[in-house]
């Protein structure tokens, strides 16, 4: 049973420490899991059977929580998230434009990752940037009254520092 | 102050006035009285009896009296009790709480003390969006300036009450607003929710006795107890008094966050305080509460924003989000945006919410694509009408507001959508048709450069035709034609 004795072997001091820095382990679940996606970008499958084991929960639940909440992933994400905003305020101020010149420009669809893994392209709902609106973060950074033509120097902006 | 035709501010009196980072800042402003006030000359009863006689309601979406609330976990028997704040703020368009945590976080963690002292209870916890990390940071200096000062923690103010505060990170689901599904992930599980009663005040976190307010509802509490509940009446109406919060968005001049006296006409929060429609374009209509509220028509704009009117027209108070329409806005096309986001967000516990909305957005998507007839819109009511009634929270009862209450409003629309395949404003896509005008062309082959589909065709000088059995409707070609020969209908 190779992968089971890999599963095994791997190891994660960075959550270890965390978990036993906890006061109580109930209800510890989400903020480990925040803590492990901060660390490795994603949860993978070895690390959720992990936490499984340290917070003496079934590996069934971790999976259940990870992939209720949107904020989890389970697989590597590229290095430009870019998310334009599909709130309300964005929508109504032509947000979908925006998006879809996105898709033009990296020639994928949304929820795709171009196939360098530089760009991976979402939406998201309303970053209480509503006054900016239409929105696109990259990243933690926030572009705002993004206009259809400004998507291509966006692109350019980051594939100039896409080699870093 | 009273003037009913301007601004007032009380949940946001510090917002933009204090150096939210300094805790000195905020003491300077009367910051920390109302807890000295709470603790020292008044009972927890007292306390109580201020916060139900102002007639404070919740600022969370219900309006549910916070006095009365109170009042019940405190009542309720136990050796441990929880504040709780909600701060995941869901609607998608709103940042109202957002604003108030990062400009002002001491004024809610104060009031979470005085409601600990209330009814006592020993733990607070804020339940605050990963999504807003300025506010998360600003609130963990807040609470760490407010031990230091023995404004919070163990024996507060020398008074012997202890009262402890600590944050925690949602992971992005819109039901976790709702208070049973918070409770259930700050307990480490999915956020699902669950049957009331029993209540959070009887049994909440834990099954013990909690309190949850939201963030603005919070930001009321200290003046009232400083300047009483008489004082706060004065703002408001008698139902519902005091101030309340507005993210005002969409196509208004001065888009941001206005707070306003409850009763105030919508019209005077738009044309007055948002300065009108932008691009001298006509309002059309208002939604208020998000996903979970309604659209309210221009012929009502002169209904007084308090809880009874909204929800007499179909609408909500919801948490503030106002988003202004105008006639470009497509009705059918927004309450699909809201379905959109509904049916994604149902957690899937109960069928009515997890299938019912599903099959509204495909109706909508019928409809807005040229596939509709009039029966969709008889389906489309008895359907949303039993999503509503059989629902198992907040979220699937509220969820057909967006449809209901446009179809209410706008059946005209709806139905040149059905009978004729034609978007009156031009935003559903798929029912556009683009064309070339012979008489403005000037042959110089821009949009058939542009098309991606090469579905544009003439000879360099001479009139070019679009093949409307290949055209994907992309704008291109109307975003690129230098003399606007291209009309689309
Ligand atoms: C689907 C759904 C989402 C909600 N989202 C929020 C929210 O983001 N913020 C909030 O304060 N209340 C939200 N609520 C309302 C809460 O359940 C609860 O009523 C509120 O926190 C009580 O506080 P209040 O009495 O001070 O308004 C939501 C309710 C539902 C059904
Ligand atoms: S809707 Fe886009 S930032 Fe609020």
């Amino acid at each position: 049973m190779p992968q089971q004795a890999a599963e095994a072997a791997a190891s994660f001091p960075e959550i270890d420490a965390y978990i036993d820095g906890l006061p109580d382990i109930n209800g510890a679940l989400i903020p480990v899991l925040h803590r492990a996606q901060e660390e490795y970008g994603y949860l993978s499958r070895e690390v959720q059977l992990h936490i499984a084991r340290r917070l003496q929960i079934p590996a069934s639940k971790v999976f259940g929580v990870a992939t209720f909440y949107s904020l989890f992933t389970l697989e590597k994400k590229g290095k430009f998230r870019i998310n334009v905003c599909l709130g309300t305020a964005c929508f109504v101020r032509g947000s979908e434009a925006i998006l879809r010149q996105f898709e033009t420009d990296l020639g994928i669809k949304a929820r795709e990752t171009t196939e360098d893994f530089l760009f991976p392209l979402d939406s998201i709902r309303c970053v209480g940037a509503c006054g900016l609106a239409p929105v696109v973060m990259v990243n933690d950074r926030v572009y705002g009254r993004v206009k259809p033509e400004d998507v291509k120097g966006i692109v350019e902006e980051h594939l100039k520092r896409g080699g870093e | 102050m009273s003037d009913n035709y301007g601004q007032v501010r009380i949940a946001l009196r510090n917002c933009g006035v204090i150096d939210p980072e300094k805790i000195g800042d905020y003491i300077a402003q009367g910051g920390y009285d109302a807890l000295a006030k709470a603790i020292f000359e008044m009972t927890p009863a007292e306390i109580i009896d201020t916060v139900k006689k102002s007639g404070l309601r919740g600022r969370g979406g219900a309006g549910f009296p916070t006095g009365l609330k109170w009042e019940l976990s405190g009542k309720s028997e136990g050796d441990e009790k929880y504040v709780m704040c909600n701060a995941d703020e869901g609607d998608p368009g709103a940042f109202m709480d957002r604003s108030i945590l990062e400009g002002d976080p001491h004024s809610v963690l104060e009031a979470m003390v005085i409601c600990g002292r209330a009814i006592g209870a020993r733990q607070g916890i804020i339940y605050i969006r990963a999504e807003y990390p300025l506010a998360v940071k600003r609130l963990q200096k807040a609470i760490g300036e407010a031990e230091e000062l023995g404004l919070l923690g163990d024996d507060i103010l020398g008074s012997g009450f202890d009262f402890g505060i600590r944050l925690y990170l949602g992971a992005g689901a819109f039901v976790c607003g709702e208070e049973t599904s918070l409770m259930n992930s700050v307990q480490g599980g999915r956020g699902e929710p669950r049957i009331k009663p029993p209540f959070p005040a009887q049994a909440g976190l834990w099954k013990k006795p909690t309190n949850i307010n939201n963030v603005e509802t919070y930001a009321n509490v200290c003046r009232i107890i400083l300047n009483g509940w008489e004082w706060f009446r004065q703002f408001g109406t008698e139902k519902s008094p005091g101030t309340k919060v507005f993210a005002l968005a969409g196509k208004v001049n001065n888009v941001g966050l206005v707070e306003v006296p409850m009763g105030m006409p919508l019209r005077h929060i738009i044309e007055v305080i948002g300065g009108g429609i932008q691009n001298g374009r006509k309002l059309k209509a208002v939604q208020t509460g998000g996903p979970s509220g309604g659209c309210i028509p221009e012929e009502h704009m002169d209904t007084p924003v308090d809880y009874e009117s909204l929800v007499a027209l179909g609408s909500i108070m919801g948490s503030g989000g106002m988003i202004v329409l105008d006639e470009d806005d497509c009705m059918v096309n927004i309450a699909q945006f809201y379905l959109k986001f509904t049916a994604e967000e149902s957690c899937g516990k109960c069928t009515p919410c997890r299938i019912g909305n599903r099959r509204l957005l495909e109706i909508l998507e019928k409809i807005t694509t040229g596939g509709g007839a009039e029966k969709d819109m008889i389906d489309l009511d008895e359907l949303g009408n039993i999503v509503r009634d059989c629902s198992l929270c907040g979220l699937g009862q509220s969820s057909p507001n967006p449809v209901l209450s446009t179809l209410k409003y706008f059946r005209d629309e709806y139905l040149v959508h059905v009978n004729d395949k034609r978007c009156p404003s031009k935003r559903c896509t798929a029912l556009l048709r683009y064309f070339i005008m012979p008489e403005k062309c000037i042959g110089c082959t821009v949009c058939a450069r542009n098309c991606p589909v090469s579905c544009i065709s003439g000879e360099r000088k001479k009139t070019h035709v679009i093949d409307q059995a290949r055209c994907i409707k992309c704008n291109t070609c109307y975003e690129k034609c230098p003399v606007n020969a291209i009309t689309k209908e």
